[in-house]
């Protein structure tokens, strides 16, 4: 049940798995990833319902740009296959090309922000304020709680980034990068169907 | 802080209690809290009920009047019992399953600590004079920024916010624990059973807070950001909060009372000498009254127009939450059929708890059928039905648990005499104060009235109602006493004080050592700690050599990290940005930190614990 | 000790020597609960249903409480038998054999609760449906329209074109549509002796219900029953149930043209300061309370009941009652929007003894004749 399991220098096959401590992590923020699908799921909902109330304010089908939203989205896909890449780099030993991939995941993210904060922007000079409707408050609840995440996610995995140059992947640092993971999968999913209900749904409806 | 394999960092005195991690002192710093916050509470519902004695009284305004029934529904729900709830999880669940402590010890400090500066931040209205007066279900649009313009409603809105972040932390720590770290041969089947509540229990956490959550962002955007999820003027719409509330609050129910039903278990098998009758039913009844749980929030909205088809559904769906619970309190009473029934203090409580609480249900299933709901919603049988649960039922079910693990906590077990007062005064008390609540709504009284005209067949029942509370309040006076006068006296409990332990907690001694299990114990049966004493061993075998034992370390960040939140709570409360900023930054730098330094604890070595002859 | 076999034995034979016991545990309690049912006022209790809506929700009820009362019964006789039986002697000290369950038992007490369950559940669906019915196009249906204030109830009937407050005036023998909304925060619309309530809603969400008034003439008590601010408490209103030609008499006089003050000064006054807010006949604005006809009410400003023999604190006299509000309305009900309005003391009772003069008599000779015969104590 302790800290340290390097037998002779070598990482176990799934180092995030291989210390007590590191299996109550995963299976802790599996759980916690639960708690934020309801989070989600609730904000979701009530977006649904307020969807329609523009309050007299430009609607969904005027506002959006499918352009602008089709790039973000393959940049976060994308952002999460690299992050996908980076786990299997961190299986196979191989802590360079991990933290590789995550730079270029950090990168994504970044670029995926910076579409999100210029379309705001945008609305914003449209009367797509938050206060204006309660649609507005609606979307700009859901879909910048999610840009929250990716902001949040992009700080962490930055860190993380640096403790793995500073101490080395080891069965301490690589739970931390293997959560950070799940928690950028998840991020991405729930990009995948704010592209669907808020954006498609937007325009089509 | 400890870095790496340097020197151990250990606290005494005041840091020692700021600083652990440990789950045994956590949970005697919840039960504290939480003990605390029930005294406010409770001096809150006697105010209350000294308005209402008599008709058209004017003891305090109307005003402080919503301001009493918000808070005291609101603290006892959240701060009172809530954290008691949470202290006897986390001082009974890790010895019950065989760990040395919970999956995330520094999780755990957090969630202390985030709860009680979220309940300190509440309470704090009281101090500035801006106290929420919306009621604990805090509805829009009276709860909104137009019809509630001081910053009252804010207070409830922040504080609830950063004690909730508390509670969803320790339903994912409890979850884990469970899960990883029981002991070899704890199969799921053979946990105790109030370990078993405590796992479903945390389940209902994890998937029930973050509706409230989402809740509270949407009224504090409203509130505070101009936002328009409520506001019927820019298309908002006011049954959205009563949804999400309600999805939350439904289960929140359950969540209080499912450890309340573990303790009855605990207390009734060890009082008859018993086994639990139909365990393995006692397990799926617990696991299917959760899941109902999810289904039936609407039952609290029958007269919102929701319409037939809705009001019908979920008519049924509460009334079927009857049958698991049914089958719960038969099997407490054939565990008792054929036993050998010993009444102490806690043994009392469940025995009090049962009947009580069995009323509390049933006018529950009255309530579940919607027509007849037309007439009893928001009337005074509501709060009869819900104070037979929580307080019948619940209440005396933490009584139950308090009393009986006590000497696991403290050393000592609490004194039978001053228990049995606690007892006789609490529950004729509370008979008194609720059960003529039921037919004072029969006869058309409302809920949450400051006041009554004369005249209306009123008065006779408030008045019994206002000195049943009274007794109530003396019963916890003697609990107090008793508290006192125990603390005074020296730790003299043995390993196993009631003498008929079952479970593994009653195999190591009274309080546990610090590491709790020198060497990780087998399990060989369900109520292993029973299974061992039939067979004439004093204790469990073992299941691993005698070794270094792995600590984690103490930290003063969860603490810092709580302070933070406060900080940043106040700021948003009085739209002070700064200051909310400064507040968030402390915490994220704590975040930070805590990412940063590695401490891998410290070991206890095995001359340690061979010294200390346990 | 005994074997699992021999216990379900000794289990049956008590169960038979006890129901005696319960039979009379029973018949004890549903005696209790039907003695409640005749419990409270008429005009107020819903265990005393006067409307039919409100006896069909007793209906459910009794259901309810008598299959309860079994459930309640049966627990509790188990768990007293068993706590004497079984308690702990001196010197029977042992360990009781240890019993894992009993499969027949758990497969009885899963099925009797949910047979019981059916019994309930299908009253409780099929009153839920009955009682959703629209019936606003029903050409006999009186169409009222709620509107909630804080703290004071508003009422219109469109298809008359009349409004007033505080009072609802219907026909008996009828079906009265109730379409209720809130003009500020959340209240429910309740009458008790007649049918549930309803809650009001901001307009978006405007609720339907209905009731139907008995076969004689009543005044009931309304109650707000949803948390709405400091006054919540004193938000009463009343619903009164007239015959035909009353009501007709009603309808015509509140369509009647305005009768101002005769006293010139306080007619002018009336009109600066009062007609801005309130309306009589068809002067002034309807933002606020209804006046016309106020001194043929039971009650001003839905608490300070009219009475010439005042007993409680809130009772005077229609003149008393409208005085007491006009000095300090912010003192009768905290919270609520009328403030205290500039006037001498002339004016003030000027205004109050016009507004208690201004009767509309609408009730016929029967009603007359009913209101003297009954009961008038209970206000």
């Amino acid at each position: 049940m302790s800290g340290h399991s390097h037998a002779e220098g070598v990482l176990p096959h799934e180092p995030e798995k291989a210390t007590l401590e590191g299996r109550n992590k995963v299976l802790g923020f599996w759980l916690f990833l639960g708690g934020e699908t309801i989070l989600f799921g609730t904000l979701f909902s009530v977006f649904i319902a307020l969807r329609d109330q523009v309050n007299g304010g430009p609607t969904a089908n005027e506002l959006f740009s499918l352009t602008v939203v089709a790039i973000a989205t393959l940049i976060l896909l994308t952002s999460s296959l690299t992050s996908v890449f980076a786990i299997q780099a961190m299986h196979r030993n191989q802590p360079k090309a991990m933290v590789n991939w995550l730079i270029v995941t950090v990168l994504l993210g970044l670029g995926f922000l910076g579409l999100e904060i210029y379309e705001f922007v945008e609305y914003s000079h449209h009367g797509h304020t938050f206060a204006a409707s309660a649609f507005s408050t609606s979307f700009y609840s859901l879909v910048g709680f999610h840009g929250g995440h990716v902001a949040f996610g992009i700080l962490w995995i930055s860190l993380l980034i640096w403790q793995v140059l500073k101490r080395g992947l080891t069965v301490v640092t690589a739970p931390k990068v293997y959560i950070a993971g799940l928690y950028w999968h998840f991020i991405d999913v729930v990009w995948v169907f704010i592209f669907t209900v808020v954006y498609l749904m937007g325009k089509v409806g | 802080m400890a870095h790496g394999s340097r020197a151990v960092k250990r606290y005494t005195g005041i840091m020692d209690w700021l600083t652990t991690v440990d789950h045994k002192k956590i949970g005697i710093l919840y039960l504290i809290s939480g003990g605390f916050f029930f005294l406010i509470g409770g001096l809150e519902a006697l105010l209350i009920r000294i308005q209402l004695w008599k008709p058209l009284n004017d003891f305090v305004s109307p005003d402080t009047f919503n301001e009493l029934i918000t808070m005291h529904g609101t603290t006892m729900i959240f701060l009172g019992v809530m954290p008691v709830i949470f202290g006897l999880m986390n001082a009974v669940v890790p010895l019950q399953i065989g760990a040395r402590d919970v999956a995330f010890p520094f999780l755990n400090a957090l969630g202390f600590w985030t709860f009680f500066f979220g309940g300190l931040l509440l309470n704090i209205s009281w101090l500035t004079g801006h106290v929420p007066d919306a009621g604990w279900t805090s509805y829009v649009p009276l709860a909104s920024t137009t019809f509630s313009k001081g910053p009252g409603v804010d207070y409830y809105v922040l504080g609830l916010q950063i004690s909730g972040i508390g509670s969803l932390l320790g339903g994912i720590n409890f979850l884990v624990t469970i899960i990883n770290m029981r002991a070899p041969g704890m199969s799921f089947m053979r946990m105790p059973m109030f370990t078993w509540a405590s796992f479903v229990t945390s389940m209902l956490i994890l998937l029930a807070f973050p509706a409230l959550t989402v809740g509270l962002v949407a009224l504090m955007f409203d509130r505070i950001f101009e936002g328009n999820f409520f506001d019927p003027s820019a298309g908002g719409n006011i049954m959205l909060w009563e949804h999400i509330f309600w999805i939350f609050g439904h289960p929140e129910v359950y969540i209080l009372i499912l450890p309340a039903f573990g303790i009855i278990s605990e207390v009734v098998t060890t009082f008859s000498r018993k086994r639990l009758f139909g365990y393995s039913s006692m397990v799926f009844a617990t696991v299917l009254i959760g899941f109902l749980g999810f289904m039936v929030w609407a039952h609290h909205m029958f007269t919102s127009g929701l319409g037939p088809v809705a009001n019908a559904l979920f008519s049924i769906a509460t009334m079927l939450i009857a049958v698991p619970t049914g089958i719960k309190v038969f099997n407490w009473l054939f565990t008792m059929w054929g036993g050998s029934i010993k009444f102490t203090t806690p043994m009392l409580f469940a025995v009090g708890f049962i009947p009580t609480f069995v009323m509390g249900g049933v006018t529950g299933v009255m309530l579940a059928a919607a027509p007849a709901d037309y007439q009893y919603h928001d009337s005074y049988f509501v709060v009869g039905h819900f104070h037979y649960t929580i307080v019948g039922g619940l209440v005396s079910g933490l009584f139950a648990g308090v009393h009986y693990w006590w000497p696991k906590m403290f050393g000592r077990s609490l004194n039978e005499t001053l228990g049995k007062l606690t007892f006789w005064f609490f529950i004729i008390g509370f008979h008194m104060t609720f059960f003529l609540q039921h037919f004072l709504g029969l006869i058309g009284m409302q809920r949450r009235i400051f006041t009554y005209p004369d005249g209306m067949g009123f008065n006779e029942m408030n008045l019994i109602s206002t000195i049943g509370a009274l007794l109530m309040g003396l019963g916890v006076i003697f609990f107090v006493i008793n508290v006192i006068v125990t603390t005074a006296k020296p730790r003299t409990a043995t390993n196993d004080p009631w003498e008929d332990g079952r479970t593994l907690e009653w195999a190591i001694a009274s309080p546990a050592p610090e590491y709790n299990f020198a060497q990780l114990p087998l399990i060989r049966g369900y109520d292993c700690y029973w299974k061992e004493k039939m067979e004439g061993n004093k204790e469990l075998q073992p299941a691993e050599p005698l070794g270094p034992i792995h600590m984690p370390s103490p930290s003063i960040l969860p603490f810092i990290m709580s302070v933070g939140l406060f900080i940043s709570g106040f700021g948003f409360i009085y739209h002070q940005y700064v200051v909310a900023g400064v507040g968030l930054a402390i915490t994220l730098a704590c975040m930070f930190l805590r990412s940063v330094i590695e401490d891998h604890g410290y070991h206890i070595e095995p001359e340690e614990i061979q010294a200390k002859g346990v | 000790m005994a074997t699992v076999n021999t216990e379900e034995a000794g289990l049956i034979s008590v169960l038979k020597k006890r129901w005696l016991h319960w039979l009379r545990l029973t018949s004890l309690l549903a005696g209790a609960a039907l003695l409640l049912s005749g419990c409270g006022r008429a005009d107020l209790s819903p265990l005393n249903p006067q409307g039919s809506v409100a006896k069909e929700q007793l209906n459910i009820m009794k259901i309810s409480i008598s299959i309860m009362i079994l459930v309640v019964a049966v627990v509790f006789v188990i768990a007293i038998f068993v706590l004497f039986r079984y308690r702990r002697r001196p010197g029977n000290d042992g360990i009781p054999v240890q019993v894992e369950g009993n499969h027949k038992l758990e497969i009885v007490w899963t099925v009797i609760p949910l047979i019981l369950l059916v019994i309930l559940g299908v009253p409780t669906v099929q009153t839920v449906f009955a009682q959703a019915q629209d019936y606003s196009k029903d050409e006999n249906a009186v169409i009222v329209k709620v509107t909630a204030h804080q703290y004071w109830w508003e009422f219109e009937y469109p298809e008359e074109g009349i409004v007033t407050a505080q009072e609802m005036v219907v026909p008996k023998n009828s079906r009265i549509v109730i379409e209720a909304k809130t003009a500020d925060v959340l209240h429910s619309f309740w009458v008790p002796a007649l049918a549930g309530k309803i809650d009001t809603n901001p307009a978006g969400n405007v609720n339907r219900m209905y009731f139907d008034t008995p076969d004689k003439t009543g005044i009931f008590l309304g109650k707000c029953a949803e948390l709405c601010g400091p006054s919540h408490a004193l938000m009463d209103f009343k619903v009164k149930v007239v015959d035909a030609q009353s009501y007709a008499n009603w309808l015509s006089a509140m369509k009647a043209p305005a009768v101002m003050p005769e006293d010139p000064a306080i007619a002018e006054t009336f009109e600066k300061k009062c007609l801005s807010c309130h309306a009589v006949g068809e002067l002034g604005t309807q933002v606020y309370p209804n006046l016309t006809g106020i001194g043929d009410r039971e009650s001003v400003a839905g608490i300070l009941i009219n009475t010439d023999n005042p007993k409680y604190k809130n009772e005077g006299s229609v003149y008393d009652n409208l005085y007491r509000w006009l000095k300090d309305p912010q003192k009768v009900k905290p919270g609520n929007l009328m403030p205290t309005v500039e006037l001498t003391e002339e004016e003030l009772q000027g205004i109050a003894r016009y507004l208690a003069d201004y009767k509309l008599n609408y009730e016929s000779e029967e009603l007359r004749n009913n209101d003297a015969t009954s009961d008038k104590e209970e206000r």
